[in-house]
């Protein structure tokens, strides 16, 4: 079982790394949503999803590539989830936590059964953006810089994002209205606008995610439901609600992931959730979170 | 004495036409059990059900049968419990005479079991397991397109036969099809002086098959064989063109569909072999009919879809010369049969169940020799139907007396 060479414990820990970028921008989403809402938005993957298809109109259609993509399909996807979060979400307020799940869930099933409706489940291919084609040969792997520029863009993001929450006075806001909504307001904060914004900004973060999967992986209508389990996990894993938490779980848990494909690949696709079982059992509020 | 002959006589005939006429369907029924929703739908999915109705609406306007024909669709979901149900309730409750298209091996296996039970027809077109004309065989199920053997003797015999193709390492969709897929290919390679490096089995369906990849780089393999199929096999070919894999190693795509070729694109399956049992562009009768079928559903058929049609005509072609839906005579008159359509040439079903033809070695255009679009393939060879699929003398059918 352990019979592998250095090379291959680098190539996989390389991969793993990337996919536990894509994790950790994922679950940072749902992290924040939570944290404000209060609601588990099922409906991230379908949204990642959204990310990845808007990139592809914009190239398909419009000749926008992948660079104004990468700015351009957050913002929309944005702005769409700042209308499902006045019209719908907002309505859900006070109720139990179960209902937006219910939401967030058919909103997903919708979305997903739209572009399944008119794409089909083959998908679509997006191209590597051109300075990007070719890679680098580390020795021990050879390393597409595509992937390389996912770990930069993805690590970057969720710090930046950590910081606007962790450091600045917008974030202070935020973290205000997290812990007291009322008081918050009292105080003069507009909370139900910083709401609304924070939805936006968590979905934002997912169609980022879904442009900079776009190249890697066929642009295709289930490709949301299927990291979207993963990453819940990897959110109760790190804390329900836990911004570095979240971060911090989603990269180290793809590199668990890699390891585990190493040494016992039919291991790969359970052991997070094996991991979620532990977790739960020994620390329920997460290894981050605080207990409620 | 002369009233008492005409009384035996109108008794007889009464009798007799009496039998004749309970035995002529009224309606035949057909439940299309397929994936409308998965990974496989695209190749077969709705397209499949097209092709099912096209046949249907085709027999009944050349045949003028006297009974009628009824189509109804369901969602096997790819699971073996979901399309034993779903079987299982067609043939009880719902009078449906056929299950055809199960697309993935499981759901094949679970319905062709359903169908001996309630000793019911199944015609698989979807799936690939050889083990429903080997072990898990029997008189009521055909296996019409194509099958794992098929599609390794003509993937992998074609590569291995080059000197630059003996060294294989297979990435293979952890279940029933995956396994008997790599397990052809791997005797033919083996057959023809190659080795097997190794094989990784991964979770089906995956996204990211990048780890599998890097191992198959790392064992130096001439060839990596592709054993999954669907965006499976996709995502493997963009992953490995990705990290430099391709072209210094070469994919295999042991189960690819023309859909697969078209998401792709040509830029990232140039040169690829592949096998097939139908190919639109083959002559003037697949391009007037996959012309019929493009026109309802805006894309090519895929050779599960032509299948399909095929198989289903023969199929209700069977219940009229029958004169009856009854299973045993219908099986024999379909294996009576000699099929000659658009489809194949010459096919015949033998006692195993397995529908044998000829299949066809193509290989993927360069992006600048293909002039239109779906125009993918170039025709390398042509496998004949004595050689396409196993022998029968090799076949563990229990119905194969030897």
């Amino acid at each position: 079982m352990f019979n592998f060479s250095t090379q291959a414990l680098f190539g996989q820990l390389l991969v793993g790394l990337i996919n536990g970028s894509f994790y950790a921008i994922l679950s940072l989403g749902l992290a924040i949503i939570f944290g404000l809402l209060n609601i588990v938005n099922f409906s991230h993957g379908a949204l990642y999803m959204m990310g990845a298809f808007m990139a592809y109109f914009g190239l398909t259609f419009l000749g926008i590539g992948y660079w104004p993509a990468l700015i351009l399909s957050p913002l929309i996807v944005g702005v769409f989830g700042v209308v499902i979060e006045v019209l719908l979400l907002r309505r859900l307020k006070g109720l139990d936590h179960l209902y937006g799940l219910l939401l967030t869930f058919g909103l997903a099933l919708i979305i997903e059964g739209l572009f399944r409706n008119a794409y089909g489940v083959s998908g679509q291919s997006y191209p590597v953006p051109d300075l990007l084609q070719g890679g680098l040969n580390l020795g021990f792997m050879f390393l597409p810089y595509y992937r390389g520029w996912v770990i930069v863009a993805a690590l970057t993001v969720c710090f930046a994002v950590w910081f606007i929450i962790e450091r600045t006075k917008l974030g202070a806001y935020l973290r205000a209205g997290t812990e007291n909504a009322a008081i918050a307001q009292a105080l003069g904060i507009n909370v139900p606008m910083l709401t609304t914004l924070t939805y936006g900004l968590g979905v934002a973060l997912a169609a980022f995610a879904g442009v900079l999967a776009a190249p890697i992986f066929q642009v295709n209508p289930v490709m949301g439901s299927d990291i979207v389990i993963v990453v819940f996990a990897v959110v109760v894993i790190g804390g329900m609600g836990s911004i570095m938490g979240s971060i911090i779980s989603g990269v180290s848990l793809g590199i668990i992931e890699g390891f585990t494909r190493l040494i016992y690949p039919e291991a790969s696709a359970v052991v997070i959730f094996v991991i979620m079982a532990i977790v739960l059992l020994v620390r329920p509020a997460g290894l981050f979170g605080k207990a409620a | 004495m002369l009233s008492k002959t005409v009384l035996l006589a109108t008794v007889a005939g009464l009798a007799l036409g009496g039998s004749a006429f309970a035995q002529a369907p009224q309606t035949v029924r057909i439940g299309v059990l397929t994936d409308l929703s998965g990974l496989y739908s695209d190749l077969s999915g709705q397209g499949s059900v097209s092709a099912t109705k096209m046949a249907v609406d085709d027999f009944i306007a050349k045949e003028k049968p006297s009974f009628k024909v009824e189509v109804v669709s369901a969602d096997h979901q790819n699971k073996a419990d979901i399309a034993a149900n779903k079987a299982r309730e067609w043939f009880e409750k719902d009078g449906v005479d056929l299950v055809t298209d199960l697309v993935t091996s499981s759901t094949a296996l679970a319905a062709s079991k359903i169908a001996k039970e309630k000793n019911k027809i199944a015609i698989v077109n979807g799936a690939a397991t050889t083990a429903l004309t080997n072990k898990e065989c029997n008189d009521v199920t055909i296996h019409y397109t194509y099958d794992t053997y098929s599609l390794a003797n003509g993937t992998a015999g074609a590569v291995s036969s080059q000197p630059n193709g003996k060294t294989w390492y297979f990435l293979t969709a952890d279940y029933a099809f995956g396994h008997a897929l790599e397990a052809d290919s791997a005797a033919v390679v083996v057959a023809n002086g190659g080795k097997v490096l190794g094989t990784s089995r991964h979770p089906f369906p995956g996204s990211d098959f990048s780890a599998f990849l890097l191992k198959a780089q790392a064992s130096g393999a001439q060839i990596i064989g592709l054993a999954n199929a669907g965006t499976d096999t996709t995502n493997s070919i963009k992953q490995a063109a990705e990290f430099g894999i391709t072209p210094k190693q070469s994919l295999a795509g042991l189960l690819v569909f023309i859909t697969d070729i078209n998401a792709l694109g040509l830029k990232a399956t140039q040169g690829m072999y592949l096998t097939e049992a139908f190919y639109w562009d083959l002559n003037d009768e697949t391009r007037a009919w996959s012309k019929r079928f493009f026109d309802l559903n805006k894309k090519m058929p895929t050779m599960v879809q032509a299948g399909q049609y095929s198989s289903t005509y023969q199929y209700l072609l069977a219940v009229k010369k029958a004169g009856t839906n009854d299973t045993a005579k219908v099986m024999a008159a379909m294996k009576a049969a000699t099929i000659n359509d658009f489809f194949a040439k010459n096919g015949k079903i033998r006692d195993d169940g397995r529908m044998v033809h000829d299949m066809y070695l193509f290989q993927v255009k360069k992006p600048e020799e293909s002039k239109a679009p779906w125009d993918y393939y170039k025709l390398v060879s042509t496998i004949p139907a004595e050689k396409a699929f196993q022998p029968l003398d090799k076949s563990t059918c229990p119905l194969i007396k030897k």
